[in-house]
């Protein structure tokens, strides 16, 4: 933002409207809901939501949440990112056409892709049959959980990584060749630590979305207690039993634990744009 | 004199041929396994007993509910979310006053809170149980398993699509063209209609597009505030669900297949957008 600009006093008209508008709309749609959960969990109390969310059943949910969005990112941040070289740098036949469809996973509705996932890795879908030999299954396990997530997952990498590879300065590639540098090593000393903060912030998109997601995965996942139940999952359960106090235990957790995530990835994004000269 | 021949520059700033071909080869069997396979699948499954039958499906009265449902939501809910897009970048965009930061992340905020627990907010601020539920339900005005929880929750699911896409774009043309139109006595709608829409009418749409698809797509948070009543309160992703979980396959992959080609036709508007108006599209967009 150019800071001596916004200095100096807007003579544009609107701002009460604008504002007022804006801050309507924002309480209402956004921090009235937040605050409802919040509220409930001070109404809970600290003790007893520790007594409520104390339970194996909501532990494997919630370990299983973020540990299957933890191993889908990565997945995600590794071919998110070759997606995006490939994409930028290198020229071929349907290209565009490629670069249109990364972005399908944001625009088919997840209850679509669940079910066509489904369908592919069952026992009897194509994946699933093809699969069977090896002794893999997809469908009903925790891999399962993990390519409906992947498929969530990657257009937040790509997408991210993408303007800032088109970006790089191909001199600074060229300098590097010139010292004598091989190819490999360009990537890793140059190339890498300029992606760096970019692969992060996709890498926390792809995985505070996929922490949450459930559309995609409720059917895939099987849905077994304690081994393949997501904790968004839970909290429908328990919305079905009335059990509001429950539900917005495990609720109050997503959001602390997210948020505590959030927070570690911006703490190395912050270390790792000083490393490059950025911050 | 020595005789100086050229060869062929080597490129240094690319792979090798060999490696530039099994980067190519891998990334579109990726694309492949993992984007079109389950996008052919919904087709595939959706014509598995023929043409006929797909279609008839649609014909189902609580796939007809569910359509018109879905259509009613996101006309309502996305003009609500480009006036909210508009206003915030306006008063962001255009004034000082401290905080703005914190106000970014606060409208950012819905994409980091999952969707069920969205509804679940939502359910408990206005559900039977609550006060303000009870009061309302009390008075004939239910939200939860009703419309208008489907449409609140529709709203936090797709908050920040219009204002995250209008703000940057805003914040790069900065101040100086309404400033202008200002000093030449131009009323405060005015230069809105005339100078600042004609700029941001491409962002705003790009914005519009990505909204609406997943107005139209939310499932999550819809499933959870709308009871996910037949013929009421359920809308087609909803739906998809409930024909899947009663084994009407067709019906649940037709009705897919359906949301599909909205997402397939948002896709190409989209990339037409990218391609024709990349320069008046927030920075990030730009590919």
């Amino acid at each position: 933002m150019r800071v001596g600009i916004l200095r100096s006093p807007s003579p544009l008209p609107g701002f009460g409207l604008s504002f007022g508008i804006m801050t309507a709309i924002l309480s209402i749609v956004v921090l009235l809901p937040i605050g409802a959960l919040l509220g409930r969990g001070l109404m809970i109390g600290p003790a007893d939501l520790w007594d409520m969310l104390n339970s194996r059943r909501i532990w494997s949910a919630l370990t299983l949440s973020f540990s299957a969005a933890l191993i889908a990112s990565l997945f995600n941040l590794v071919f998110g990112l070759m997606l995006a070289w490939v994409l930028v740098r290198y020229r071929f036949w349907g290209r565009r056409f490629i670069d249109a469809a990364v972005d399908l996973p944001f625009a088919l509705p997840t209850a679509v892709a669940g079910i066509a996932l489904t369908a592919l890795y069952a026992p009897n879908g194509v994946f699933g049959q093809a699969l069977a030999p090896f002794g893999l299954q997809v469908a009903y396990t925790e891999v399962g959980i993990w390519v409906a997530l992947v498929f969530i997952g990657l257009p937040f990498v790509v997408r991210t990584v993408q303007p800032v590879i088109e970006e790089l300065e191909r001199d600074l590639e060229e300098v590097s060749a010139t010292l004598g540098a091989r190819r490999a090593y360009t990537l890793r000393r140059v190339i890498l630590p300029t992606l760096t903060p970019a692969l992060l912030t996709g890498f926390a998109l792809a995985l505070a979305r996929s922490v949450g997601e459930y559309g995609s995965v409720i059917f895939i996942a099987g849905n077994i207690p304690n081994i393949t139940e997501i904790a968004p999952l839970l909290i429908v359960i328990r919305l079905e039993e009335y059990n509001y106090d429950a539900a917005a235990a495990i609720g109050i957790a997503m959001l602390v634990i997210s948020f505590a995530m959030l927070l570690v990835i911006n703490a190395i994004q912050t270390w790792s744009r000083r490393r490059i000269g950025l911050a | 004199m020595p005789d100086i021949t050229l060869s062929r520059p080597v490129p240094v700033t690319t792979e090798a041929p060999l490696i530039r071909g099994l980067l190519i080869g891998v990334a579109l069997i990726f694309v492949a396994l993992f984007l079109f396979a389950p996008l052919v699948t919904v087709f595939v499954e959706a014509l598995r007993q023929g043409w006929v039958a797909a279609l008839d499906a649609l014909r189902l009265p609580d796939a007809l509910a569910a359509i018109r449902m879905t259509l009613t939501i996101a006309a309502i809910a996305v003009p609500i979310n480009a006036a909210f897009g508009i206003a915030a970048a306006w008063a962001i965009t255009k004034f000082d006053f401290p905080s703005k930061a914190f106000l970014i992340t606060l409208i950012d905020l819905p994409f980091s809170v999952s969707p069920v627990v969205a509804g679940l907010m939502l359910v408990l601020l206005f559900g039977a149980n609550s006060t303000l539920g009870g009061w309302l339900i009390a008075n004939d005005m239910p939200i939860v398993f009703a419309f208008p929880g489907i449409l609140l929750a529709t709203l936090f699911v797709t908050f920040p699509f219009v204002a995250r896409e209008l703000i940057p774009v805003m914040i790069e043309q900065g101040r100086a063209e309404e400033e202008a139109a200002l000093t030449l006595g131009a009323s405060g709608w005015r230069i809105f209609f005339t100078v600042t829409l004609p700029n941001i009418r491409w962002a705003l749409l790009y914005g519009v597009l990505l909204c609406n698809a997943r107005a139209m797509g939310e499932f999550g948070a819809v499933a959870v505030v709308s009871g996910k009543i037949r013929g009421e309160t359920a809308t087609m992703p909803t739906m998809v669900e409930m024909f899947y979980n009663e084994y009407l396959s067709v019906a649940a992959f037709t009705l897919a297949a359906v949301l599909a080609m909205l997402a397939l036709l948002t896709l190409l508007l989209k990339s037409l957008l990218e391609w024709r108006h990349a320069d008046l599209l927030a920075a990030t967009r730009r590919h």
